[in-house]
């Protein structure tokens, strides 16, 4: 090996997307504070105004516990903003002395000029859009998922940190219709918080009973699951040196070891990928977008 | 004068122009504003068949212009990376050719022909999402924007107070095809098939669509998912992923999870758009044929004079033109949500 080694590639745990109950939503990322091998922490609600108040007693506590062992908190924003309420939430949060990232445009009027975060719910799909964006303050970007390999690379050519989503449920699109609500016969005003039920998504399969996608509230996401630990050698190539993590129902300590471990050369690419298949049995992978295919297929890694 | 006989101005009614026949046609039938694209991958409805060459537009724009209608050119998609220069050309084009705006959703293009073209009208298009007013207030201050297309996300109540805060025009869908989602927030058919919107312009996109005769039933499948079955004999519908048929777990039914086939219908809800300060009505269909366009520009001309002078809308037979022959208010409607 004559090559230098490359940058160091960090790891990021995004927002849980799913309305877990608050006792567990603690839970879960103060053993993410205490356990997992991520650099920094992305909290907070981007899916629906009316879950942000369940686990935001939690909060603070849950942000301190992470900065105490070493990781960086982000605060993220809703996707979808219609009503006063949401709009006060994106309000409050670009108020906050903290890092935000920018799930919709509301938020890029508060933010200008302030180093801040984008997020993959914004649509960013060129070296125009992120130059812009860039010289609004933007210092890092987590990629929208429909992004190829190649259109990955060409946006190297912005000074900016690209993130690009390696493990998780896709986020396919957001409504202002709830699914959750709806499947139930109630709407978003008075659903009964009927998302509470799926903590993964509630599976959605087509009349043949093929896997399709799961909705989570207003949002809808891929059932296959986003696994991009076969191309994290492409990606160092294309100059990403940051990959993000969605939480799922899975053990999300044990999926950052492996990533962490595929990222230091520690395990094998073959083993990597069967440790992810053994964390998640049930779950397809997918890494389709990447290889600019339907978002759905599964390319095996070359050679 | 009193202000009970005060006749307000009219709302704008923009049309759909897939072809330049329909051009013409919406046009004669008393369209105020035409849009339409180029025929290429810059807007949304990148089909087989439809759009303008440049010589085209030229003419269909000298048209319009003659009979006092305006054309607006929607570069509606996402600009490719390492590859913008088809995007570029399109707004310089439309702006040499004299089009009146043109339609944008992508940040980058927005920002490029503010610089390039100030002179050029930008309208922000429903693709770009923009559906509330700090998000309105920024494409207009960092951009110039003059008008927003809203998404089909609000209710009429929401508009009205949209327009309360906001200074610059709204436009709101009124008739036709009915996105689900938050437009351009949606790469279900990407997912399914590769093509998407923000990309290429086409979603759920007829390349991809085949029907399976199963015997005593027909399977119309996307990209090979089965979307929806109808019984043998009876109307299939078109495989759109958002107005298809799917089983979720708290029921063994399969039911219209996201949206049933309709069509959005909001000609009886004029007076209220009016109401809500709402600048432009659009009518979706640039994939319709010139008849369809016709009799639906028609139908919409005499609504939208008869409110301007107080008079309610005449709903007509608007409903036979409707996917499915059905109409909803769609999110306009709160229980919508």
């Amino acid at each position: 090996m004559n090559a230098a080694l490359p940058e160091r590639t960090a790891l990021t745990l995004g927002p849980v997307l799913f309305n877990w109950a608050p006792e567990t939503w603690r839970d879960f990322y103060l053993r993410i504070a205490d356990e997992a091998a991520v650099d920094t922490v992305v909290l907070g609600e981007v899916v629906c105004s009316k879950r942000a108040p369940l686990y935001g007693v939690h909060l603070p506590a849950v942000a301190s516990r992470l900065k105490a062992a070493g990781k960086e908190v982000v605060f993220a924003t809703l996707a979808l903003v219609i009503g006063p309420r949401d709009l006060e939430l994106v309000e409050a949060l670009c108020g906050a002395d903290a890092l935000i990232e920018a799930n919709d445009v509301s938020a890029l009027g508060h933010l200008r000029g302030r180093p801040h975060a984008i997020g993959p719910m914004i649509n960013v799909y060129n070296e125009g859009t992120l130059a812009w964006l860039a010289s609004n303050g933007a210092r890092r970007i987590c990629l929208p998922p429909e992004l190829s390999a190649d259109s990955i690379e060409q946006l190297g050519s912005v000074a900016i940190d690209r993130e690009v989503l390696a493990f998780g449920r896709l986020p396919l699109a957001v409504s202002a219709r709830c699914y959750h609500a709806r499947s139930r016969g109630l709407t978003k005003n008075t659903c009964q918080y009927a998302c509470d039920a799926d903590a993964d998504g509630m599976a959605v399969e087509t009349m043949e009973g093929e896997s399709f996608v799961a909705v989570n509230g207003m949002q809808t996401l891929s059932h296959a699951c986003a696994n991009l630990l076969g191309d994290v050698d492409d990606l160092q190539r294309r100059g990403v040196r940051r990959l993000r993590l969605s939480p799922q129902k899975v053990d999300m300590v044990a999926v950052a070891q492996v990533f962490r471990d595929r990222l230091d050369g520690t395990l094998a690419a073959d083993e990597s990928l069967e440790r992810l298949e053994d964390l998640a049995p049930d779950l397809p992978f997918t890494n389709g977008f990447y290889h600019h295919a339907e978002g759905s297929a599964w390319v095996p890694a070359r050679g | 004068m009193n202000a009970i006989d005060r006749k307000v101005q009219p709302m704008e009614l923009v049309c759909p122009a897939g072809t330049p026949a329909a051009l013409r046609t919406a046009v004669d039938a008393g369209a105020d504003s035409v849009y339409v694209g180029f025929r290429d991958e810059t807007n949304a409805r990148n089909f087989p068949g439809l759009n303008f060459s440049r010589p085209e537009l030229e003419a269909g724009i000298a048209y319009a212009h003659a009979k006092g209608a305006k054309v607006l050119v929607a570069i509606n998609t996402y600009p490719r990376a390492g590859d913008m220069g088809p995007w570029h050309r399109a707004v310089a084009d439309a702006a040499a050719l004299g089009a009146d705006a043109v339609i944008l959703a992508d940040m980058g293009l927005c920002a490029h022909t503010a610089e390039h073209h100030p002179e050029l009208r930008r309208h922000l298009s429903v693709q770009a999402s923009a559906s509330n007013p700090a998000a309105i207030r920024f494409y207009q201050a960092a951009f110039g924007v003059k008008r927003v297309v809203l998404p089909r996300v609000l209710t009429v109540d929401q508009i009205r107070a949209l327009n309360r805060e906001i200074e610059v025009e709204t436009e709101v869908f009124v008739f036709g095809g009915l996105c689900t989602m938050a437009e351009g927030r949606c790469v279900l058919s990407g997912y399914v098939t590769g093509i998407s919107p923000n990309k290429d312009g086409a979603c759920s996109p007829a390349s991809h669509v085949r029907y399976e005769d199963q015997g005593d039933k027909l399977v119309a499948r996307l990209g090979g998912m089965c979307v929806d079955q109808f019984p043998t004999g009876s109307p299939a519908g078109y495989p759109t992923l958002c107005k298809g048929r799917y089983v979720t777990g708290n029921d063994d039914k399969a039911a219209y999870l996201f949206e049933e086939p309709t069509s959005l219908s909001m000609i009886e809800h004029l007076p209220a758009l009016q109401a809500a300060g709402v600048r432009a009505l659009k009518i979706e269909g640039r994939q319709r044929g010139r008849a369809y366009v016709g009799r639906v520009v028609q139908a919409f001309r005499e609504a939208v004079d008869d409110v301007a002078a107080g008079l309610p809308p005449n709903a007509r037979d608007l409903m036979a033109l409707a996917e499915g022959g059905r109409g909803t208010e769609g999110a306009y409607r709160k229980a919508w949500q």
